[in-house]
């Protein structure tokens, strides 16, 4: 053997440089002259000139990379489970894994798909190269997240939630949220949504939120299977927002795609806002048990990653190239975290609603109230007493908090543009499409889904735009039926046939488990139809109201 | 507070207390294949939902014209259950980067090692120009399967269609820059090699030009399954394993090329799962209970256009076979075996083989 080890120190040979293999793997493509590729994926933006220096990515080195990081997060799965991880974890948070979980394997395999969409119209073979890959990569993200929640599902205490968690995704009222965001990815203007929706906005900007500020709280609440996981598809992100930057370059070239630039920033930013921070606030703020005042608050992260990082290093510089940036939005969003409280809201929300969920929601109390207050002045003010409610309410025998009249919530209008009802309630506004009236969290998802998602924008063709479809007021399936025939249509009940999946509480105990009967002999509304039928003046009226908001009865 | 509060379990664990559906542990939306539900079907199915899976509210965002995110007519062919194909080779992330590390490990070490032992310089002179030119041209055809397969898989019905159809593009990627990084390397040790012949080949020279119309033909079908068809179940068997098995893997040791094998060896057995994946689709919509008439009818036309294509691609590269110094194998005998190949998969489909 020694001869053989000396033979190869001396005929030690010349590699071939990363930079030379990109541009022999980019050498791969060619125009084709037999038959043309069908132009399937329709843009109404020009693509034509080259980026000038998109990032260097071969396969050879990429697979056994990621299959490395992938031995890494199977052996902490193993050894968490040696660890007995599950002893300690907290179920407040596991349960909002059922949620969370729920909804990202679809956007991370809708990713996959776009990547066809932009890799199909890339300018240049470097950057197409840079799309297969990211779409193993979100292979790997979606089947990977599968298997994590498989895994909560074998281990965690009450598995209920887990083993339905693709069905719920498509019937519940919380996850049409997160489907509003997958199918923004994969669905209409290829550019809109693969590029400026998904990698321009979603990945660069929102996947830190996602991706690196969720796991930090999970192994505040004894979960060290969600970080190793997340933290390892996060250190894909990188390569996906250079090949996404590298793609908005080559398109900000042509001066015709500016106007569309700017409709679709504003449009992609603000409902990624509206989306992940209503979703992925709620999930740190209120799926914690950890309330250290040291730590950052989701807001206080916001402002870090997305104000400091995102907005003025990354959308700022946009500005030089001539794409106007709507400065006010992000200004705008900043206030509605703080201010006006959005996050709370939201997590509200879900607490009404909690019998139609398919995870369990527990209630706030006293040790919570000192870090929201802490951290958000003016928070007790304002959900104190609803938190005191809803324990008080979590017990069988009691009303329903969706429909009990001492609590004084009111059921919120639903958004038709991001999903998410109008829950600041002095912003929401109504307005029309086709002659049929729509409510709006807000004058930009008013804009969104009237302007932007048109057919024609400023006076431009844009043939290519998708529409806002489908039933998307979630209330208006179960416009007048009963509560419990919705959620047993819903198949949001356990296998005994009557006993809830979701339950306002964590109390691992039959007795204490709400059942059809408990919640049986409510009748759901559509507020959207409600609106809709009501006389103008009546109508008038009601939306005044709506803005004035509603006052949270004390709670003894 | 007027009821009696429990003690909540202290342990989050599995098993620490006993209530409705504590013990429900395996996904219960989904019919399993078997009797028990493998890992692949459990990360797979349904991640892809649809209006009969389980959207309540359908598609809430549409193209233009009207149509949601997914839709059953991208593709010509019917299915009374689109819902019930598996890939046989069950592939999800873990597997899949476990098995593409394992072949560009090999792939490099087997180059490397070559390389070392000055390997590339022993090759014959003939077959040197051969894989500059020919192997050079066919790495295009590789990477243009790759790419159109890459399209493909945004339009299948289901997450398990269209997850086998990513698996194969990437497979195919790989394979194209396997070829590619592995020419320039020997290319490094051979004086005169000439990287750029390949391409010259691919675009310019006569005997290549059916194999890149096939491949055109394959990459401008706008039908996601007929392009899923004419890969595995036509182009492959034709001139995929004609030129790789029949080819390259054949004549490389006797012109004194161990490497060669080496390299393409991994693309056969990535064939035979991507073509076991392909039958079974396959399979199941030509033995539909409703529409198993039509989509044979359909195949049936796809295949005759394909081969046609490939019998004229591989005609195309017949004079490669004679060019060797040392020429182990006939042209006729790899290309009967081919048919004979081809004729064996399309009966698994009821299917025949057009006549030349
Ligand atoms: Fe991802
Ligand atoms: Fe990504």
């Amino acid at each position: 053997m020694s001869g053989t080890l000396t033979l190869n120190k001396i005929t030690a040979q010349r590699g071939i440089s990363v930079g030379d293999a990109a541009k022999k793997i980019a050498d791969l493509g060619w125009n084709p002259s037999y038959v043309q590729e069908a132009m399937t994926f329709p843009t109404d933006y020009k693509i034509a000139k080259a980026p000038k220096d998109p990032m260097k990515q071969v396969l050879r080195s990429y697979f056994p990379m990621q299959e490395e990081k992938d031995n890494r997060v199977y052996g902490a799965l193993d050894a968490a489970l040696r660890g007995d991880m599950f002893r300690n974890v907290e179920p407040r948070w596991v349960e909002w894994m059922k949620l969370f979980l729920a909804i990202i394997p679809f956007p991370e395999i809708s990713a996959a798909r776009s990547m066809a969409m932009v890799g199909r119209l890339a300018p240049g073979e470097d950057l197409r190269t840079g799309f297969t890959m990211q779409m193993v990569d979100e292979f790997r993200h979606s089947t990977i997240q599968m298997n994590l929640k498989k895994w909560y599902m074998e281990n965690y205490i009450d598995p209920a939630g887990f083993d339905i968690t693709e069905e719920a995704f498509g019937k519940c009222y919380a996850t049409t949220i997160g489907r509003q965001f997958g199918e923004g990815f994969i669905t209409g203007d290829a550019i809109t949504s693969a590029n400026v929706y998904l990698t321009v906005v979603a990945e660069t900007a929102f996947t830190n939120t996602l991706f690196v500020a969720m796991p930090s709280e999970a192994a505040r609440n004894g979960d060290y299977a969600l970080p190793t996981v997340f933290l390892s598809v996060q250190s894909d992100e990188s390569r996906h927002i250079g090949n996404g930057h590298s793609m908005l370059m080559s398109m900000l070239k042509e001066p015709e795609n500016h106007l569309l630039l700017e409709r679709d920033m504003r449009y992609a930013f603000w409902q990624n806002h509206a989306i992940v921070d209503a979703a992925i606030g709620t999930f740190i703020e209120y799926g914690t048990t950890n309330r250290d005042k040291a730590k950052e608050s989701y807001a206080e992260m916001w402002h870090r990653w997305i104000f400091e990082d995102y907005y003025r290093t990354y959308m700022l510089p946009l500005e030089k190239y001539g794409i106007k940036i709507h400065h006010d939005d992000v200004q705008t969003a900043w206030k509605r975290l703080t201010e006006k409280h959005y996050v709370h809201k939201v997590a509200q929300f879900f607490a009404v609603g909690w019998s139609a969920n398919f995870w369990r929601i527990e209630a706030q109390t006293d040790k919570d109230f000192e870090w929201f207050e802490h951290k958000y002045p003016g928070w007790y003010a304002q959900f104190g007493d609803f938190w005191k409610w809803y324990e008080k309410l979590s017990h069988r025998g009691q009303t329903n908090i969706l429909f009990n009249g001492d609590v004084g919530y009111v059921y919120p209008h639903r958004c038709w543009s991001c999903l998410v009802p109008c829950l600041i309630r002095e912003d929401m506004v109504t307005g029309e499409i086709d002659g049929k009236l729509y409510t709006f969290a807000h004058e930009l998802d008013r804009w969104t889904a009237v302007e932007a998602f048109a057919g024609e924008y400023q006076g431009r063709p844009t043939p290519a735009m998708g529409r806002f479809s489908g039933r998307r007021e979630w209330e208006s399936v179960y416009h007048n039926v009963d509560i419990a025939d919705a959620i047993k249509d819903l198949g949001f009940v356990r296998t005994d046939g009557k006993t809830l999946v979701a339950q306002p509480h964590l109390r691992f105990d039959e007795k204490e488990m709400w059942t059809l009967d408990d919640v049986r002999g409510h009748i759901l509304k559509s507020p959207l139809l409600t609106l809709r039928e009501m006389s103008p003046a009546d109508r008038e009226k009601h939306l005044a109201d709506y803005r004035k908001g509603f006052t949270i009865n004390p709670c003894n | 507070m007027t009821a009696v509060q429990s003690i909540p379990a202290k342990s989050g664990a599995a098993g620490a207390a006993i209530f409705p559906d504590s013990d429900s542990r395996k996904y219960r939306y989904f019919e399993p294949r078997s009797k028990r539900a493998t890992h692949y079907e459990d990360v797979t199915v349904d991640v892809q939902p649809d209006p009969e899976r389980y959207l309540l509210q359908d598609w809430i965002i549409s193209f233009p014209n009207g149509k949601g995110a997914y839709t059953k007519d991208n593709t010509a062919a019917l299915s009374s259950n689109w819902h019930a194909f598996r890939a046989p080779d069950q592939e999800w992330e873990r597997t899949h980067y476990q098995r593409q590390s394992k072949i560009e490990t090999m792939v490099q070490s087997v180059i490397a090692n070559g390389r070392k032992s000055g390997a590339p310089k022993g090759f014959d002179k003939a077959w040197v120009k051969i894989l500059q030119n020919h192997l050079g041209a066919w790495k295009h055809a590789e990477f243009g399967l790759g790419t159109s397969l890459m399209q493909a898989q945004r339009y299948g019905y289901t997450q398990m269609i269209n997850n086998a159809t990513l698996t194969n593009s990437s497979y195919k990627l790989r394979l194209a820059q396997d070829i590619t990084l592995y020419l320039a390397e020997i290319g490094m040790d051979i004086p005169g090699f000439d990287d750029a012949a390949g391409k010259r080949m691919w675009l310019e020279d006569k005997g290549w030009q059916g194999t890149r119309e096939a491949i055109e033909s394959i990459m401008g079908s706008a039908d996601y399954l007929e392009q899923y068809l004419a890969t595995n179940i036509v182009f492959e068997p034709l001139v995929g394993e004609l030129f790789r098995s029949g080819f390259l893997m054949q004549v490389g040791s006797p012109n004194g090329d161990f490497i060669t094998p080496a390299v393409i060896s991994a693309a056969e057995a990535d064939y035979e799962r991507n073509l076991a994946n392909t039958i079974d689709l396959m399979h199941l919509l030509v033995t539909d209970n409703q529409h198993a008439a039509h989509n044979k009818k359909l195949f049936q036309g796809w295949v005759n256009k394909h081969v046609a294509l490939a019998n004229k691609a591989a005609a195309g590269l017949q004079p490669v076979w004679s060019q060797p110094h040392s020429k182990p194998v006939q042209y006729a005998d790899v290309r009967a075996q081919s048919v004979e190949r081809i004729k064996k998969i399309l009966g698994e489909l009821g299917l025949v083989l057009p006549k030349e």
